[in-house]
């Protein structure tokens, strides 16, 4: 077994306010090896992000992260200096956000915010930097690159923006990168081409993808393993197949059962009772007790401890659904 | 972008016209200049003949209607004081005011945008609260009581700054300037200073508030995300976005400023344009004051413009079309 890029344990980030410290990630473990992709699922609000941002340590106030390990290529990142963890960031691992058009600066051309992204990490000609850009525009699909980098982020479409930060993503070859919904705003037709530009750039360049979404589709196509979160934790994980085809949390169950991608067309999607809980109002025990169909008295009473089978596949719950069984 | 200069241009000269309007009435109506002009021991053919020279014997609407004629022509007509076109002696005066608002306006924006940024960045610090406290006085303080104390404190009691007078010049172009001399320097600094203050503060205003809201924005975190130091993320994601704001209202203040520095000019006894309306005013030299008011206007029309065309070049997703104004 090779060893892990990313190793997460017990990560948790609270979020500060005047009544109290509300966990967000509570208790996360997460791994990622070299060259793997990773999908991390979960109904909207239930931490995705804030893990996302936890990994590379960039929770500003009211948020803090108070306890776990991060551990990148061994190194724990809680304990790393601002300017080794700046060194890092965009270079070792590098992110892509989910809103193309808020996280591109208006009034900078493309070709600065590219080659900034170079030249905050090596000491190359702005030249270069710039053929370099143009070079992995290229490797996105964008035609004309080196017309392209004059561009302002206004006079690019959606999809366009986000090939540009994927292609941003590349520029150092990192070992890592965490994508936060990125094809969230697309439409589906570019989404999946996305998705399949990423795949085949992860395979090229051997780099890791940590891949943040809702929709189990999306990871159906894309990843090898995944990690489904709900209210902070890591409720169900382990190899694509494994998870989507025998889903042992009740949880995970709901999800497939409402994804289009698992409902033969035609069939109605299902979907979960009731809402993801706020971050403030966690019931006690199992998170997912009041909108769980297995729940039993136990699951008021203590949350349940992960579950991990001989193949990897692991998940917390009291009473685990089994083949064929239905929520 | 031809289309939108050609709509401007109208504009402007609409804007003229009805400002022409105004302002000669309202001279009209301050008072007889004749009393102040002719002296009392004058015949009254000497006096009738002085108002027909002066064409202060016509109705109102034929003194507007040949001034507008004249005007067209590039004449504003003569003072009645100095005897020369009002023209010339505003645009002689145009110097000394003009090298006065651009060291007033250079050292609101070496002095507010730098603290604006340190305010914004950290709203919270006890520097930051001590700033823009002060930016509250920079604000309300009376000009003419600023300018005062100014002069109590660096030329009555510490002797440094003299206190009125435009010092020594070089002639540059034909053009006489105190920038370039250190006695011209001195006497510039304490009536720049007293332009500066209030811009100053509004400086820091719109930089820090500009900043603190930049800040938050994805832009940012995405830079930091990239792994870029926070002294580029600053000098140039903040900087550049809040620049367009500020360079917006620096233009228009700067415009406002030579046109109305009078009570800096005033109390400095600063021989600009201001220094000049005001005395105008007094001896009711009526043309002077009516092209004063029309240059004013037109100077008005060209910051707005020019304010304009650098927003475009700032902010890339402008367009100056037709359709914008
Ligand atoms: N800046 C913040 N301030 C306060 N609470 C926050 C902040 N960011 C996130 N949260 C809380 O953390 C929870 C998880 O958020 P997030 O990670 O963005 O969810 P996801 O990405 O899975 O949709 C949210 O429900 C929200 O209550
Ligand atoms: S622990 Fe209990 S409540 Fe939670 S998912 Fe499992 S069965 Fe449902
Ligand atoms: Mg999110």
């Amino acid at each position: 077994m090779t060893s892990p890029l990313l190793d997460v344990r017990g990560l948790k980030t609270v979020f500060h306010d005047l009544a109290g410290s509300w966990p967000a990630v509570d208790g996360v473990d997460l791994v990622v090896k070299p060259g793997e992709i990773v999908g991390l699922v979960g109904e909207s609000g239930s931490g995705k992000s804030v893990t996302g941002f936890s990994l590379v340590q960039l929770i500003d106030a009211p948020g803090e992260i108070v306890a776990g390990d991060v551990l990148f290529n061994g190194e724990d990142l809680r304990q790393a200096s601002e300017e080794r963890l700046r060194s890092l960031r965009g270079d070792r691992i590098a992110m892509i956000f989910q809103d193309p058009l808020m996280t591109l600066n208006p009034v900078l051309t493309i070709g600065e915010q590219m080659c900034e992204a170079i030249l905050e990490h090596r000491s190359c000609s702005r030249e270069e930097a710039m053929k370099e850009a143009s070079h992995a525009l290229s490797r996105v699909g964008i035609s004309s690159p080196d017309a392209r980098l004059k561009q302002y982020p206004h006079e690019f479409s959606g999809g366009m923006r986000q090939r540009v930060a994927i292609a941003t993503a590349l520029l150092n070859k990192p070992d890592l990168i965490i994508a936060d919904e990125p094809t969230t705003a697309l439409d589906v037709t570019i989404q999946s081409q996305i998705l399949f530009e990423v795949q085949k750039l992860s395979r090229e360049t051997g780099t890791a993808v940590l891949w943040i979404t809702h929709d189990l589709a999306v990871v159906a196509e894309l990843a090898d393993r995944v990690a489904v979160m709900y209210a902070g934790r890591i409720v169900e994980t382990g190899t694509v197949d494994d998870v989507l085809d025998r889903p042992r949390h009740p949880y995970t169950l709901g999800l497939l059962s409402s994804s289009a991608a698992t409902v033969a067309p035609g069939e109605r999607l299902k979907q979960i009772d009731g809402a993801a809980p706020s971050i403030d109002a966690r019931p006690s025990g199992c998170p997912f007790r009041p909108r769980c169909g297995r729940s039993l008295p136990l699951c008021a009473q203590i949350d349940p401890p992960a579950q991990v089978q001989a193949d990897g596949h692991s998940y917390r719950c009291h009473n685990p659904v089994t083949e064929g069984s239905a929520l | 972008m031809t289309a939108y200069i050609l709509q401007r241009l109208i504009q402007s000269v609409l804007v003229l016209l009805a400002v022409s309007i105004v302002v000669f009435l309202a001279v009209y109506g301050i008072g007889d200049p004749i009393e102040l002009l002719v002296p009392p021991q004058v015949s009254a053919a000497e006096r009738a003949a002085m108002i027909r020279r002066l064409g202060l014997d016509l109705p109102i609407w034929q003194q507007y209607l040949s001034f507008l004629g004249n005007a067209l022509q590039g004449d504003l007509g003569r003072s009645f004081v100095h005897g020369i076109p009002a023209v010339d002696l505003i645009l002689g005066r145009l110097p000394a005011t003009f090298e006065l608002v651009f060291l007033a306006m250079s050292l609101a924006a070496i002095v507010g945008v730098p603290l604006g940024l340190l305010v914004g960045l950290n709203p919270e610090s006890r520097v930051s609260r001590a700033i823009m406290a002060g930016t509250i006085l920079g604000f309300s303080l009376p000009s003419f009581w600023k300018g005062m104390m100014l002069i109590l404190l660096f030329s009555v009691f510490l002797g440094w700054l003299p206190t009125a007078g435009r010092g020594e010049t070089v002639s540059v172009l034909g053009i006489p300037i105190s920038l370039l001399t250190l006695n011209g320097l001195k006497h510039l600094t304490l009536p720049a200073l007293n332009l500066a203050i209030p811009n100053m503060a509004l400086m820091i205003r719109l930089v820090a508030a500009g900043t603190a809201e930049a800040k938050t924005q994805d832009y940012v975190k995405y830079a930091r995300a990239k792994g870029v130091r926070s002294k580029r993320i600053v000098g140039r994601h903040i900087l550049r976005n809040i620049l367009i704001p500020v360079v917006t209202v620096a233009g228009m203040e700067f415009g406002s400023l030579v046109a109305f520095s009078t009570i800096t000019e005033t109390v400095f006894a600063w021989p600009g344009m201001g220094k000049l309306l005001i005395d105008s005013i007094y001896q009711l030299d009526r043309p002077v004051v009516v092209a004063y008011v029309m240059l004013a206007t037109l100077l008005f029309v060209a910051v707005n413009f020019l304010v304009d065309v650098l927003y475009a070049a700032l902010d890339p997703r402008v367009k100056l079309t037709g359709e914008m104004a």
